[in-house]
């Protein structure tokens, strides 16, 4: 009898694109994407920024957790906000904070891409956030970075951005409590090119939410969407009925020039967020959004001002997600990161 | 010239109904006998095949060996040999080089390397347009004289259907074969993976079945009008294998391949970014890839070829859709191929026949059979190893392969070109 031919085992193909956050005893080491982790440690990683949002309330807002250890905020892609609360997290946790702001082109070569790790591995850093616009780099900067170095991805490409997911989990959680299995979250919007969007739904869907939907045109929504555990509606007023959680996404004005919809005037008037179209969800209903907001086009300016819109809170909590995912990649077991070095 | 005799080999050539264990008969570069030894004859070199299978030169309708222009990610030399070792005998050259193969003097500027460097049989095809531009039509008759078996735009879809009409048009009237990759370039565009749940879990661009369909259908309807002979080649949707079968059963003069990976990976294979499992066109569904494999066993697809691709190796390290498309495939052709036939999906003579005589035919050669009098471009092999591949087996410039890592039982251990031993396998 012959041997049949084979594929090698996975462990032989290497690790599968979300095993490679955890390190040898479970902890998180790298975040990647929310793909693929347990509810357990979705709900640590909530408790943990719980803890953190109460030293951010205090007036001395410092804790000495990472103090000694240096944190490279490597954005390849503009970004305010989040380089910001990244910036602020890490400050507050008494790291030391170099940022990197890299214009995509100069690294649209992989070769370049390397070069720039391999240099600022040799400053010893311990942890890089990285922002890039094309899908899977986070995972391509974690698979080559030196062992012991921690990757956080935030926002690659279409891909994913779990800290942006995290942090509206914590949101929803500290306006609807913790049981997520009553609930029902109809996001909003451009889910096609929407790495939030992506980290939302395995969010929602590991923490055992009711009901996700995604309410969009058909030329906004990815192919086999469902298959990520999500209902589709393409008509707005159907969608948000009775939502608990109105989340809405960021409409980028070159969707436009790609023929995906005709104007923003007509995108507003089938699916902006109106005072009455909120009326269709719950009265309790809350209203979120990534930001940065295009008022009239995603989002009429009395919603987003108004009492229920969290908007601002999510900024807020922002800080606090990020400080738990730094603390807990940096706070692991010193002998197991030694051991990774080796 | 040499006498050589190949002795106790099972001799497996489906043009010629042959399956048995015989003797072979070279002589001045030519097969002249098998089972009988002819008279007089007197072997100078006898290669022991007992146990091994002796099949026709293997004939790859698709192999680009990066030179003249790419030099840098592999040679004429580099891959013509890494095809011998391979068990290719003959491999084919798209025409999109730089400069593209568009006029006499590229051809012969290649047939020069060729015969200085090549260790493989290298045929070209010419560009069917000038610079593969979609505008003019290139000399499709200088280029036949200079020496090129067919034409094609290789990736480059041609838009203007009018000139597509008056392209396959004039190539019929040269009696030439074009060669088709289907692609709207509309809907493939930027692309990197199949449009489907992995491409829209990874947030990675997507190209539909609609882009090969769209041009494929586009393509059937203007063969149909000119009349020119045309095969369809690195097909990768069920949708494409439907309507290849309609085609042909509509009595169309076409032929279709597929290449070995697309039988053997699928959109998961990418799930984790794995760059080496880029291609295009992209690895699609499952049940796509099944569909193909049942084209290649019922003939709905005549051939598989490798569509091999190497590269340097920083075009694979960036992220995902960075990365430049194409395996390094000219080792796994046959161990691919003769895997499906292992694992009882395709019999063993279609697999044979789609690697061997069916592509010969398609480039207009009398050669991939152990026809008597024809050239002795032989491939023998071991199908009962087991051998892991590793960059050290990939002889080719570009070690990009998905198939790194993988157990495979079937090893080409000699191979024969023109009656001359160009590699014999030492363990």
């Amino acid at each position: 009898m012959v041997n049949k031919a084979c594929r090698p085992t996975d462990s032989l193909i290497g690790h599968d694109a979300w095993n490679i956050q955890l390190d040898k005893n479970g902890q998180l080491k790298h975040f990647l994407t929310v793909e693929g982790l347990s509810t357990e440690l979705l709900s640590n990683i909530l408790d943990t920024a719980e803890s953190f949002a109460n030293i951010n309330e205090q007036r001395v807002k410092k804790v000495p957790l990472l103090r000694g250890k240096t944190i490279a905020n490597l954005f390849f892609e503009a970004s305010t906000r989040t380089r910001n609360t990244f910036e602020l997290a890490a400050k507050r946790l008494s790291a030391d904070v170099l940022n990197v702001n890299i214009s995509t082109s100069a690294t649209s070569k992989g070769e370049t891409l390397m070069d720039t790790l391999q240099n600022l591995q040799a400053m010893q850093c311990d942890m890089f956030v990285v922002r890039h616009n094309a899908s899977g780099a986070a995972h391509y900067i974690a698979n080559r970075v030196a062992p012991g170095i921690s990757v956080i991805n935030a926002g690659d490409g279409s891909h994913a951005h779990p800290t942006q997911a995290m942090l509206d989990m914590f949101t929803i959680r500290r306006n609807k409590g913790h049981n997520f299995g009553r609930l029902r979250v109809a996001i909003v919007g451009d889910v096609l090119h929407s790495r939030v969007a992506r980290s939302q739904i395995h969010a929602l869907n590991i923490l055992n939410t009711g009901n996700v939907r995604v309410i969009a045109p058909k030329t906004l929504i990815p192919i086999g969407i469902e298959d990520m555990g999500v209902e589709v509606f393409n008509n707005m007023e159907e969608g948000i009925k009775e939502a608990d959680v109105v989340i809405m996404l960021r409409l980028q004005k070159e969707r436009m020039q790609g023929a995906l919809l005709p104007s923003e005037q007509e995108y507003y008037q089938m699916y902006g967020l109106t005072e009455e179209r909120l009326r269709l969800a719950r009265p309790d209903a809350i209203v979120m959004h990534p930001g940065p907001i295009n008022r009239g086009v995603e989002i009429e300016s009395s919603v987003a001002d108004g009492p229920q819109s969290v908007i601002l809170d999510q900024v807020t909590y922002g800080i606090s997600i990020r400080m738990a995912v730094m603390s807990m990649a940096l706070g692991r077991d010193p002998e197991t990161i030694e051991a990774e070095k080796t | 010239m040499s006498q050589l005799l190949i002795k106790n080999g099972h001799l497996l050539d489906p043009a010629n109904k042959l399956n048995h264990q015989a003797d072979l008969y070279i002589k001045n570069g030519l097969i002249i006998a098998i089972d009988t030894a002819p008279e007089n004859f007197q072997a100078e070199q006898t290669i022991d095949a007992r146990g091994l299978t002796v099949i026709p030169g293997i004939v790859d309708l698709c192999a680009r060996l990066r030179e003249p222009g790419l030099e840098y990610k592999a040679t004429i030399h580099s891959e013509t040999i890494s095809a011998a070792i391979s068990g290719i005998t003959t491999l084919c050259c798209p025409p999109d080089t730089d400069p593209v193969i568009d006029e006499p003097a590229v051809v012969e500027l290649i047939n020069h390397k060729t015969a200085n460097a090549a260790h493989s049989n290298v045929l070209m095809l010419g560009a069917l347009t000038t610079g593969l531009k979609g505008e003019l039509l290139s000399e499709m008759q200088a280029l036949q004289i200079a020496g090129c078996v067919g034409l094609s735009n290789a990736k480059h879809s041609i838009e203007n259907t009018l000139v597509l009409k008056r392209a396959y048009a004039y190539a019929a009237n040269c009696g030439l074969t074009v060669f088709i990759e289907p692609n709207d370039h509309w809907l493939s565009a930027g692309g990197c993976a199949h449009e489907g749940t992995i491409a829209s879990r990874l947030g990675l661009k997507s190209i539909p079945v609609s882009a090969e369909t769209v041009a494929l259908a586009r393509s059937l309807e203007i063969v149909a009008e000119t009349g020119v002979k045309a095969h369809f080649g690195r097909l990768s949707s069920a949708a494409s294998v439907d309507m290849i079968r309609r085609a042909k059963n509509d009595g169309l003069n076409i032929t279709a391949d597929v290449s070995a990976h697309q039988l053997h990976l699928n959109e998961l294979d990418i799930s984790s970014f794995n760059s080496a499992c880029h291609v295009l066109p992209p690895l699609r569904s499952q049940r796509d890839q099944e569909a193909l494999q049942r084209g290649i066993a019922d003939g709905t697809l005549d051939a598989i070829c490798s569509d091999h691709q190497p590269h340097n190796p920083d075009a694979k390290e960036a992220p995902f859709a960075s990365t430049e498309p194409g395996i390094s495939a000219l080792a796994t052709l046959l161990p691919l191929a003769m895997r499906l036939a292992d694992e009882n999906i395709i019999d063993i003579e279609t697999i044979i026949r789609a690697i061997t005589s069916a592509p010969a035919s398609i480039l207009g050669m009398s050669s991939g059979t152990l026809s008597i009098g024809t050239s002795a471009d032989i491939c023998i092999f071991n199908r009962d190893t087991n051998w892991q591949l590793d960059e050290s087996s990939i002889l080719s410039a570009g070690k990009n392969s998905p198939f790194i890592g993988w157990n495979f039982q079937t090893r080409t251990e000699h191979t024969i070109i023109g009656g001359t031993v160009i590699h014999s396998h030492r363990d």
